[in-house]
Order: C-alpha cells, then sequence, then structure tokens
C-alpha cells in the first residue's frame, strides 16, 4: 500500500503566475498547440503572421506618409526622415500587444471547457496567449531589422537594451490587462468589446504613426506628461529610439527624459497593472467552473 | 488509516443568473432592484465526509443530487462557499475524459499536453508514452489527427492517458458506461487493479452493479444532502428501494 507522506491540503487553491512557472512545461504544450493550430487549412499558413502587418503598413504608409505627408521628401521638408521605418518600427510592437491582450481577454472562456472539468492553473491560458504573440511578433521583427540595416542601422548597446525594455514594458502591460480582462470577461462578455476599444485608442494614443512632438506642440506640457504615462507611448518611443533614430542622422530630438525617468515609470506602470490583474484574477477565478 | 480527502461542512449555491450584460444590470439597478436578477440553488447543503487512503467509494445518487459538483470540489475545480476540502496527494480525474484534447492535433501530441493538463511532467510522459499507446490499442494511428479517430479510439487514448498519470486519488466520473465491451471490461479490470494497489477511488456512476464491484463503500446523496454513508450493498439497496 502506498501511503503518502504529503500533507492534507486545499485543492484548487493556486499560486498565481509563480504556479504557471512552476507548469513551464504544459505552458510550452499550450503555446505550441496554438502555434499549430492558428493557421490550420490554410494554404498560406504561418506567412499570414507577415502577410497581414505587410499590407497594413502599406495601407498605412501610403494614407500617412504620403497623402497626409509624414514622410520627409524634397517637396515636403518638414516630414519624419525615413517615415516606413518610423511606422513599422511602432506598429510591430502596437501589433504586438494588440494581438496579446486581444486574445488573452478570450483565452479564459475559449478555455471554459477545460476549466470546468479539470483544475490546473488558469493563470496559464492568458499568459499563453501573450507568449503566442511574442512568437508571432518575431519575424515581424526580422523584417524590420531587415529594413534597418538596409536604411544603415548602426545601433548602439544602449539602443537594443532600450527595444528589450521597451518590448518587457509591453509584454508586462499586455499580461496584466489579459488577466484583468479575461477573468471579467467570464462574467461580463462585455470586457472583451471594451477591449476591443481600447486596443483601437492604444494603437493612436502612442506615437505610432506620427511623432512625439506633434503631441507636445498641441497638448502642453502637463498634458503631455499624462500622455507619457502610457506605458505603451514609452514603449514605441524606445523602438522608435533603438531602431528608427540610428537609421537617421540622429537629429531628431527623444523626448525629455525618456531613459532616465519614463522607461522606469513605464516598468512600474506595467508592472503595477500586471499586480492588479493577478490579485483580480485570484478574487475571481474560484468562480469560474460555475460561471462559465 | 490516513485521510486522503477531508470533506467539511461544505456549502455550495449556485447562482442561475439571468443576465449576462451590463447594460441589463444597470436596467436592473435603476429600476431599484425589482425583481430577481438571479436565482439560487442549492447544490451541496452542509456535505461532510473523509475517505481515507486506499478506500474505494462510490457516489450514488439520481441526477441533480449534487455527485458530480462534490467530485469538482475534491478536485479543486471547484471551490465551495464555505466549509473546506483537503486532500493528500495528486489527485487526478477521469471527470469527462478527453476535455483537454485538441481535435487538430495528432494522437502523439495529445498524449503529451493532456499528459501534462493532468499533472505528468516531460518525463514522467516520455517513459510512459509506450505504455500508453499500448494500453489505448492506438498502434500506428498515433501519428493521426484525432479528429479522424473513431469515438472508441478517441475514449480509449484518453482513458489511457489519465490511469497514467498515476495519481494518490483518483477520481471517476460517469466513464465506464462508454466504449465496446472488451475495454469496458479492460478499463474496469484497471480500475479494480488501481484499488488493490492502494489508489484512493472515488467513482460517481449510475452502473449500479458495477460500482458494487469495484467499491467497497457507497455514499448517497439526494439534492446536496448526504443520505446515506455505509457498506455499498446498503447503499445500492437503499437507492433501489
Amino acid at each position: 500500500m502506498s501511503v503518502s507522506t504529503e500533507e492534507l491540503a486545499r485543492p484548487g487553491v493556486g499560486g498565481g503566475l509563480a504556479e504557471v512557472f512552476r507548469t513551464r512545461f504544459l505552458l510550452k504544450l499550450l503555446v505550441r498547440k496554438e502555434l499549430k493550430v492558428r493557421y490550420r487549412g490554410s494554404v498560406l499558413g504561418l506567412l499570414w503572421s507577415y502577410v497581414k502587418p505587410g499590407v497594413q503598413f502599406i495601407v498605412f504608409y501610403i494614407a500617412l506618409g504620403v497623402f497626409l505627408g509624414l514622410e520627409n521628401s524634397p517637396r515636403n521638408p518638414g516630414g519624419l526622415p525615413n517615415y516606413a521605418i518610423y511606422l513599422f518600427s511602432g506598429i510591430v510592437l502596437i501589433n504586438f500587444f494588440n494581438e496579446a491582450l486581444g486574445n488573452a481577454s478570450r483565452s479564459i472562456v475559449n478555455n471554459g471547457g477545460l476549466i470546468k472539468k479539470i483544475y490546473l492553473p488558469r493563470e496559464l491560458f492568458p499568459v499563453a496567449s501573450v507568449w503566442v504573440s511574442a512568437v508571432h511578433f518575431f519575424p515581424q521583427l526580422v523584417i524590420l531589422v531587415g529594413a534597418c540595416l538596409y536604411a544603415g542601422w548602426h545601433p548602439s548597446f544602449l539602443q537594443l537594451a532600450a527595444a528589450l525594455g521597451g518590448f518587457a514594458i509591453v509584454g508586462l502591460l499586455a499580461t496584466g490587462l489579459g488577466l484583468l480582462f479575461g477573468a471579467v470577461n467570464v462574467y461580463f462578455r462585455d470586457s472583451e468589446n471594451f477591449v476591443d476599444m481600447l486596443l483601437m485608442v492604444a494603437t493612436w494614443a502612442s506615437p505610432v504613426m506620427y511623432a512625439w512632438t506633434m503631441v507636445a506642440d498641441k497638448l502642453g506640457e502637463f498634458w503631455f506628461t499624462v500622455y507619457q504615462f502610457n506605458p505603451i507611448t514609452v514603449g514605441v518611443e524606445s523602438f522608435h529610439y533603438a531602431f528608427w533614430l540610428p537609421t537617421t542622422d540622429g537629429s531628431a530630438p527623444l523626448p525629455p527624459n525618456l531613459l532616465s525617468v519614463w522607461m522606469p515609470v513605464a516598468l512600474l506602470v506595467s508592472a503595477g497593472i500586471l499586480l492588479i490583474g493577478q490579485l483580480t484574477f485570484r478574487r475571481l477565478e474560484g468562480r469560474f467552473a460555475q460561471e462559465l | 488509516m490516513t485521510t486522503a480527502i477531508e470533506v467539511k461542512n461544505i456549502n455550495k449555491q449556485f447562482v442561475l443568473r439571468h443576465t449576462r450584460s451590463i447594460k441589463e444590470a444597470i436596467v436592473w439597478l435603476a429600476k431599484g432592484r425589482k425583481g430577481d436578477l438571479s436565482e439560487k440553488f442549492h447544490a451541496l447543503h452542509d456535505v461532510s465526509l473523509e475517505i481515507d487512503q486506499g478506500e474505494a467509494v462510490a457516489l450514488l445518487g439520481f441526477n441533480g443530487s449534487g455527485k458530480s459538483t462534490l467530485l469538482k470540489h475534491i478536485s479543486g475545480v471547484m471551490v465551495p462557499d464555505n466549509g473546506t476540502v483537503r486532500t493528500r496527494g495528486r489527485v487526478a480525474g477521469l471527470i469527462e475524459v478527453g476535455a483537454g484534447f485538441h481535435h487538430d492535433l495528432s494522437g502523439r501530441d495529445n498524449v503529451y499536453l493532456n499528459g501534462a493538463i493532468l499533472g505528468m511532467t516531460e518525463e514522467q510522459i516520455k517513459e510512459r508514452f509506450d505504455s500508453i499507446v499500448e494500453f489505448a490499442e492506438i498502434g500506428k494511428f498515433i501519428d493521426t489527427e484525432v479528429k479522424f479517430y473513431s469515438s472508441g479510439m478517441y475514449l480509449r487514448l484518453a482513458f489511457s492517458v489519465a490511469v497514467h498519470t498515476d495519481p494518490e486519488v483518483f477520481l471517476v466520473d460517469e466513464i465506464l458506461a462508454v466504449g465496446d465491451e472488451p475495454f469496458q471490461r479492460k478499463c474496469i479490470a484497471k480500475i479494480q487493479e488501481l484499488a488493490a494497489e492502494g489508489k484512493t477511488l472515488v467513482v460517481v456512476s449510475h452502473d449500479l452493479d458495477l460500482v458494487s464491484r469495484i467499491c467497497d463503500r457507497g455514499i448517497l446523496l439526494d439534492r446536496g444532502n448526504v443520505t446515506f454513508d455505509g457498506p455499498i450493498e446498503q447503499a445500492v439497496a437503499t437507492l433501489r428501494a
């Protein structure tokens, strides 16, 4: 007879994100499943991860760069140099955020069948969604780097570190919001529609399409500070600093105190939101099985 | 004897929500909270029980008596409103076998995914993989996508993964009624083997003859209350009466 030496423990009380780390093998399998299943039965398969942002980029480039005159050209000296790279470096990051948060918000409801029947750390599902988005982000990053190299990219170590920091800021933010809205979505399906709206706003509430100087000119100092509190804004600016700036003559101004103040602030804001997301998730997850 | 499962005075109420959107909730608030937004349903009523290690226990009762809800509390899927549930060692279940299966993945991928969902480590799955496939009698179809499996093959593979997880406490919910005769016999033999090894079993089934063969203790539930707890023969006789 096997007599267990373990203590009596309450089942169904998870250890939050730490538990996800302990079950990382399962996380890996969930991510792999998602990647395998995503483009099943389509001819282009994973190529869709390139085609969709590619088309999006062309549309934005023509509409904003050419028609609205954001691109610098002999006839338009006030525009941004290498606007194509400026635009794309922001788009890849915002696409990562959009996909991560959009899928994480739906992940709990979509995996309801499993959550209702077997106990496992439920944080796995939003985290897996963010992870999958990071995998889809990678090919876009490769294209971005290719384009940058073509335009004479020569980044410094600090600039590369800034890009990594920007990615971490956005990743943490997406995970935190994903936990929050994923859990709320179980009770109110309005949550996923709210997220869709939020994502639309997020794309325009950070300097992806335009330059931060335009915002600073129009808003004044106080509101620009508020604008800078958005972690995505800082993330996008860090990407411009890392990928776009080294392809230009480097004369474009950086937002004041980007590295010394705003990066740490954004990291703190993201970490705070992650904490709020985790706490809300813990509070709500007890009744997932009966509400789904 | 060491206690494997301890359930103390648990209550569970389900809220049968009538609304699912913020709009309706706001309208309800604006109207001065007229009418009930939700209706409550008492699924478990002050249930207490203790199951020792190595016991094979059947949860009996008619549909809606709270058997599966109780099982979900033991597995940790649900948390009681009040009272406590405590378990010793790893609990794994055949609660609707195949819940973690994905139709578009091959049998092999599903064995890994489902094994990990049920709490196995990578090494354990690798080590037991051949044994899982052999028990399931899947053979060369292991690399075929699961959606092309017959329902029997699907079930056999899912059951096989579950019995290979080797937990201390094993929960079985109404699975033995499916599958063809030979495989059903094989499943029952396997479960009896587990019981003989000293695993704790909690079985939910409507097949009274079957549970009398596997279990030695029966717990009768009626609308969320424990009405009988004792030897299986008496429990079955009480239910049939």
